[in-house]
């Protein structure tokens, strides 16, 4: 069996007296769509801030492809093959929807000390940007400001801008947050085409795509990792249901 | 060097530190509390002075002079906020930055025509010219000793404010998180309105001792208010503990340099070279101080923001 | 850059190239040398913009790098070296050097912290500025104009103004070319959302620290012909308030947009000098008291003013690869 593309080892935050990260251990498998859910304030966006980079973990080690890179910044991760989306809307509004994933295509373009030619007519970036979005399905709104795309479109482009890093690893944080039923399931379609070509660990709220679309699930109760497992697996366990009692979530979990 | 000499420096520079405490107070929180950049400040420690030169020529009392004038201060400090400041915590910092550069033009003005262009002496009454010996041998001027006491009672004040009352959790609170405490139901804009008051009352009493020191013109607040900055960054904006510690490093480290400074290079290089170079560097000690400081702590020594 | 706007710069500079011949013809002077002075400060205003107006860094300092580079000069022409073509280098790379330093140190913070820091240190240089007896100190020092055997005449003024001219243009075309690029593409996005940059994979810091040299090289030219303008040189230019006012130049004629920031020079230098004698005109012995006019002016222009006059001549087009104006 090939080595896991991810690994965590004893990862801890906290901040102050709230432990957001508890003693956690997992493996992503290389090609899984690995999901990760979990009650409000079980640390899953915390998680995901320190697995790229953005946040600073207290203790533990984090290993991609084998090589530890607990210490490396987001922009050394984001080269090495790992890319983010993230939970609330982060793209430039300024900037057309064809720049915004010309940016990501840029940063692995070599460096950016270029200071002549113009970026907005760059054969090398704006290509490779429409080939993507017209992939997600944004093609024909390249040229629109970013600021004036729907919610949903919006999330989309989140996903571009993250796919045209390159990336072998993609973290995903609720790409379906705020959208609609149709939204949604064009979202699933999009994430289930991309299962194989890049690995995928996400976070979801929304049970209904976790459990159309994960390989594996990992249940997440304040920072601690209380199972992973297939989703049927997940479905029946006890504890799981004990830690979502009560809530809708509960019932989503066994009837889906 | 001479020891006593460098024990007076000493003191002046307490009291210098003392006085920048008094002013970086008021700042610190206005910066942590409501995220606001008010280059105006400055005029405060201003305005705290002119008041108080007033009042102590109409009733001929320093000290009644000084009663009057701190009241005075805290109505002009709240009227400034409600009326000026009040549209500015939801700009830009940028924004912040350019129209309290407009106030300080129109305060430096406002103050010129009042008072006119020429500097005023408050002076002192008798009873606080004199001088008293530290330890035998060592005469120090008896207000500046003063000026130290009232420093440390006004940041003992404040502490006991801060730590022990309900007010105080909630500068606190706001100074770490001020969208939090408005979601609570407090009611943010009168907390923001006596907090910048009071800020302004410290920043006019530095002013109000500040007076019969040097003279009093349009515009003394300047150089003090970068300072005051100095000191919130090295002491991290936001904290009142910070900005205490912070103002007397600064005050005692820019005071005893300058005069240390000069002295010590000549041990490392020619006596000529000593004389250049050390009030050049003397001058520019507590900002070497300060880069050096936030190499190894970009947020400062004990920064209170969280949010 | 939109069609309007680099119909707008061609105007404006237009404008500038015609004053010379006109003052001749109507005999002012006067007007020659105030519309140079205003170039120079329409040159340090742009620089700014590049920082400020695209990169978002509200660098409360930037007068400072005037101070550098008319010191380069005034300090060489203390000791004999008159000569230009060595002035001027020696003033751009202390200018970038200083800049690389305090940039290195201020941009590991944000926000306010940043404001404070640019500030604190321009103050540390202004007062060494001051503690400099040899070279006049608070007082300052004479300086002779930079001499360029004989190729270029500074003392000729309609060739210094002319000096002044081409440097300007050439500032508003290369920035224009580097605000487009893939360089500065990067700057204007990290202003815009430095996180995601930093998560697609842009090592934001040498950018923005490579934007801030740049920035602070090209106002040390403004601080050259600074120096040479007035054959003289003090800590004043350094003082806190001209970076106030190189700020309130670039808000006024509206931040990134590079010819936003020479029209906001213009503008500001012109208010300065004309509104205490429009003032000294309604009431009598008022014209000292401008400042308590201008003061509010400011305030009204931070409060009311959307995008500066360069809003008021270029509607707000958007368009792909440019950037939103306004």
């Amino acid at each position: 069996m090939a080595e896991p593309i991810l690994q965590i080892e004893g990862l801890a935050k906290s901040f102050g007296s709230l432990v957001a990260t508890d003693d956690l251990h997992l493996d992503i498998e290389q090609g899984e769509i690995h999901a990760i859910i979990g009650p409000n304030g079980a640390g899953k966006t915390t998680l995901i801030a320190q697995l790229s980079g953005e946040l600073k973990s207290d203790s533990g080690r984090v290993r991609f492809a084998g090589r530890d890179i607990t210490t490396l910044s987001m922009p050394a991760r984001s080269a090495l093959g790992l890319a983010r989306s993230f939970q609330i809307t982060s793209i430039f509004p300024d900037f057309s929807a064809l720049d915004n994933v010309a940016l990501s295509v840029q940063a692995h373009a070599g460096h950016s000390f270029r200071f002549w030619r113009p970026a907005g007519r760059d054969p090398g970036l704006r290509a490779p940007a429409q080939k993507i979005l017209d992939e997600i399905g944004l093609g024909s709104r390249a040229d629109e400001p970013a600021a004036n795309l729907s919610h949903g479109e919006q999330r989309q482009l989140e996903i571009a801008m993250a796919l045209a890093t390159r990336p072998s690893l993609l973290l995903l944080d609720e790409p379906m947050a705020g959208m609609g039923r149709d939204e949604s399931a064009k979202m699933v379609n999009l994430l289930r085409d991309l299962k194989g070509r890049h690995t995928i660990v996400l976070i979801e709220h929304d049970m209904d795509a976790v459990f159309a679309l994960a390989d594996r699930i990992t249940v997440l109760v304040y920072g601690r990792a209380i199972a992973t497992g297939a989703p049927g697996d997940i479905r029946a366990n006890d504890e799981v249901r004990a830690a979502y009692l009560g809530t809708e979530t509960a019932q989503e979990v066994s009837s889906a | 060097m001479d020891p006593l000499l460098l024990l007076e420096q000493f003191f002046n520079g307490l009291q210098f530190g003392v006085m920048l405490f008094l002013i970086a107070a008021g700042l610190t929180l206005v910066f942590g509390i409501m995220d606001m950049v008010n280059l105006a400040h400055g005029s405060l420690v201003m305005i705290g002075a002119y008041l108080a030169t007033t009042f102590i020529g109409w009733t001929g009392s320093f000290l009644g002079g000084l009663a009057l004038a701190i009241p005075a201060t805290f109505a002009v400090g709240a009227l400034v906020e409600v009326v000026a400041l009040r549209t500015l915590y939801r700009r830009n910092h940028l924004e912040q930055v350019l129209a309290t550069f407009g106030l300080i033009l129109f305060f430096n003005e406002i103050v010129r025509i009042i008072w006119g262009p020429i500097s005023l002496y408050s002076g002192l009454p008798d009873y606080l010219t004199g001088q008293v010996e530290i330890i035998p041998g060592a005469p120090y001027p008896v207000f500046r000793l003063i000026i130290i006491a009232v420093g440390l009672a006004v940041a003992g004040i404040i502490y006991a404010i801060v730590a022990h009352t309900r007010l105080g959790m909630l500068i606190r609170a706001g100074a770490s998180n001020n969208e939090m405490v408005g979601a609570l139901g407090i009611n943010i804009k009168s907390l923001f309105t006596f907090v910048f008051a009071l800020g302004a009352v410290f920043a006019g009493l530095a002013g109000m001792l500040l007076g019969p020191l040097t003279s009093v013109e349009p515009g003394i607040g300047e150089p003090l208010l970068i300072l005051a900055f100095v000191v919130i960054i090295i002491g991290g904006i936001g904290s009142i503990r910070g900005a205490f510690i912070a103002a007397i490093l600064v005050g005692v480290v820019d005071t005893v340099g300058r005069v240390a400074l000069p002295v010590l290079l000549r041990a490392f290089v020619t006596d000529a070279a000593a004389d250049t170079a050390g009030p050049a560097v003397a001058s520019m000690l507590i900002y070497i101080l300060m880069a050096a400081i936030l190499v190894v702590r970009p947020q400062g020594l004990f920064p209170a923001r969280t949010g | 850059m939109d069609r309007r706007q680099i119909w707008l710069s061609l105007a404006t500079l237009a404008m500038f190239a015609a004053v010379p011949p006109l003052t001749v013809i109507f005999d002012q002077p006067f007007y020659m040398d105030m519309i140079a002075r205003i170039m120079v400060f329409a040159i340090a205003a742009v620089s700014l913009d590049l920082i400020l107006g695209h990169g978002g860094m509200v660098s409360f300092g930037h007068a400072v790098y005037m101070g550098v580079g008319a010191y380069a000069v005034g300090i060489l022409s203390y000791y004999g070296l008159d000569n230009g073509f060595l002035q001027i280098p020696v003033a751009l790379g202390a200018s970038a050097l200083i800049g690389l330093v305090f940039g290195a140190m201020s941009l590991r913070t944000t926000g306010v912290y940043f404001i404070m820091i640019t500030l604190a240190f321009a103050q540390m240089l202004y007062f060494l500025a001051i503690s400099l007896e040899e070279f006049g100190g608070d007082d300052g020092m004479s300086s002779m104009r930079s001499e360029f055997g004989g190729v270029i005449d500074m003392y000729d003024a309609m060739q210094f103004y002319y000096v002044i001219f081409v440097v300007l243009a050439l500032v508003l075309f290369g920035l224009h070319r580097l605000v487009l690029s893939r360089f500065g593409m990067v700057i204007r996005a990290a202003r815009s959302n430095d996180r995601r940059m930093q998560a697609v994979g842009f090592p934001t810091y040498r950018y923005k620290l490579a934007a801030f040299t740049l920035a602070s090289t090209i106002c040390g030219l403004a601080g050259v012909l600074f120096a040479n303008l007035n054959e003289f040189v003090s800590p004043d230019v350094m003082h806190w308030t001209h970076s106030g006012e190189l700020m309130v130049m670039v808000i006024m004629g509206g931040m990134g947009t590079l010819i936003g920031p020479v029209l906001g020079a213009t503008a500001f230098l012109l208010l300065e000098e004309y509104l205490p004698q429009w003032m000294e005109m309604a009431m009598t012995n008022a014209g000292e008291h401008w400042a308590i006019i201008m003061g509010p002016i400011l305030i009204a222009i931070v409060l009311f003013g959307r995008g500066g006059i360069h809003a008021l001549f270029a509607a707000t087009i958007w368009r792909s690869g440019g950037k939103r104006n306004g």
